[in-house]
């Protein structure tokens, strides 16, 4: 064991996890969005939107991240065409194809996630709203959307870990996370086991932080 | 019973012979994703100038060799944990790596170049057609300046863990934006999509690239060696196998007597690489 390493190398494993937090953040916002439009489409009666939905996270879902990074990062870019159009500001930049990609992986899943928790809520709670006179649209902002999002935590808490996980196959299309920069660091002291002790210490604290934070929105929206 | 017993006997008894016979083997490891150096072809098989090599140098070592496939970022610390005996993996000799392994010595030697794609603002630099770094002259103090500002700003493409990526770092051509992959295949497939404005790398792996791909990848700036680029390529070994090492070192020069390194080297690159 090299102690001076393990000491010398944690403020830059640190600072690489903050870019592992960011690409985290801003992926898991946007595949909220995904997430909860996707899940109303499958709720939607017309079968074409719902095969539609269906099929966008049956694929995400089927196939490794990996896969869907490296057909959007390396994929995409091989499309001349596509380097020619406006596209390609945001594809030429391996940030943005990584938060494509986990955008849309962890919104596939989400999507499932939240339409489980819509289809547990009970119908005798929807008509108690409707024989008060309230509007479908109100009911299903002020008492579904709650209801579900309550049900989904412990799953989404769970999503959110296997995300932040995800995030490490960000640095197979070059971005220096955490992983990225633990690489980095074996790569010019050919010492894997302290590096990596390391590296997984941050990424279990970081588990453990998420852990307890949907533990406390649990508590908090029981009802 | 006693036939079942004899079966099992025997089946131990081989058993224990294939196990020391793959014990005696000297186990080397490459990348097999660094043509001409080595690589694979359709059916998967490891090949190239690496791989000839290491099965003629066993011959003259008198034993048997397996060539075991390993990922380039891992190699080093691969060999450490005796996953293998030796590393044949283009891998040029520095300073750094010598903390880490023992080298034979040298059986080959390359040139680093970028490289661009054709009609890029990085064609036809001027500078002189090579540059040795150990004891820079006028001549690569002046070239170094001149690639210093002509990469300002620009993203610059390198296989991680490389002399490549070493020399980009050290500073010598001022602040380029590095961005590492973990294959040379990566890079080329960035460098021809655009995301790089330009890639370092040995300048075979431009040349085979672009004659396999049929991209204008052109070679631009000039060639490099000596300082970050190493003491050409040689056999890496661990520390305390010294015995493997003068093994190496004593077929090396008998291969290199008898031509062999010279010949398998006009093979595969074009020209004579050998050292």
């Amino acid at each position: 064991m090299d102690l001076e390493l393990m000491i010398n190398s944690f403020p830059k494993l640190l600072s690489a996890a903050v870019i592992t937090l960011k690409l985290l953040s801003v992926s898991l916002i946007i595949g909220l969005f995904i997430g909860l439009l996707f899940a109303i489409l499958r709720l939607n009666k017309n079968i074409l939107i719902n095969k539609f939905a269906y099929g966008y996270s049956y694929i995400f879902r089927g196939t490794p991240l990996l896969v869907q990074i490296f057909i959007i990062y390396f994929g995409l870019g091989q499309i001349e065409y596509l380097r020619t159009t406006f596209l390609w500001v945001i594809l030429k930049e391996p940030y943005w194809c990584a938060i494509i990609a986990f955008a849309l992986n962890t919104g596939a899943y989400t999507s499932e996630i939240l339409r489980s928790a819509f289809q547990t809520i009970k119908p005798g709670i929807v008509e108690a709203g409707q024989s008060l006179g309230i509007s479908s649209k109100i009911i299903f902002y002020k008492i579904q959307i709650p209801i579900a999002i309550r049900q989904s935590l412990p799953a989404y808490g769970n999503e959110i870990i296997l995300m932040m996980k995800g995030t490490s196959l960000a640095s197979t299309v070059t971005i220096m996370d955490l992983t990225g920069v633990a690489k980095y660091i074996i790569s010019t002291t050919f010492k894997p086991i302290e590096v990596f002790i390391l590296a997984g210490g941050i990424y279990l604290f970081m588990t453990f932080c998420i852990h307890n934070l949907i533990q406390l929105l649990e508590k908090k929206y029981k009802y | 019973m006693n036939i079942f017993k004899k079966t099992i006997f025997s089946v131990l008894l081989s058993l224990l012979v294939i196990g020391s016979a793959n014990a005696d083997k000297i186990k080397i490891g490459t990348e097999g994703a660094y043509p001409p150096w080595n690589s694979k072809n359709e059916a998967g098989k490891l090949i190239g100038f690496e791989v000839e090599l290491a099965y003629t140098l066993c011959r003259y070592i008198g034993q048997q060799c397996e060539i075991v496939e390993q990922d380039w970022d891992g190699m080093i610390p691969a060999l450490i944990m005796r996953k293998f005996d030796a590393i044949m993996a283009g891998m040029s000799i520095t300073a750094e790596r010598q903390k880490a392994i023992s080298f034979s010595q040298g059986y080959a030697d390359e040139v680093a170049s970028l490289a661009v794609m054709k009609g890029s603002s990085l064609e036809g630099l001027d500078t002189p057609a090579g540059i040795n770094l150990t004891k820079p002259d006028a001549a690569a103090k002046k070239a170094l300046k001149t690639l210093t500002a002509a990469l300002a700003g620009k993203t610059v493409c390198v296989q991680t863990a490389t002399i490549h990526q070493n020399f980009l770092d050290s500073g010598d051509v001022g602040k380029v934006n590095v961005r590492t992959y973990k294959t040379q295949d990566e890079v080329n497939l960035d460098l021809a999509s655009g995301r790089c404005d330009a890639a370092l790398a040995a300048a075979v792996a431009f040349s085979d690239y672009a004659e396999k791909s049929g991209k204008p990848v052109v070679l631009t700036g000039p060639t490099f060696s000596g300082g970050a680029f190493g003491n050409g390529v040689g056999v890496g070994i661990r520390k305390d196998d010294t015995e493997l090492l003068n093994a190496f070192n004593k077929a090396i020069d008998k291969a290199r007597k008898n031509g062999d390194i010279s010949r398998i080297a006009t093979k595969w690159f074009g020209f004579d690489a050998s050292m």
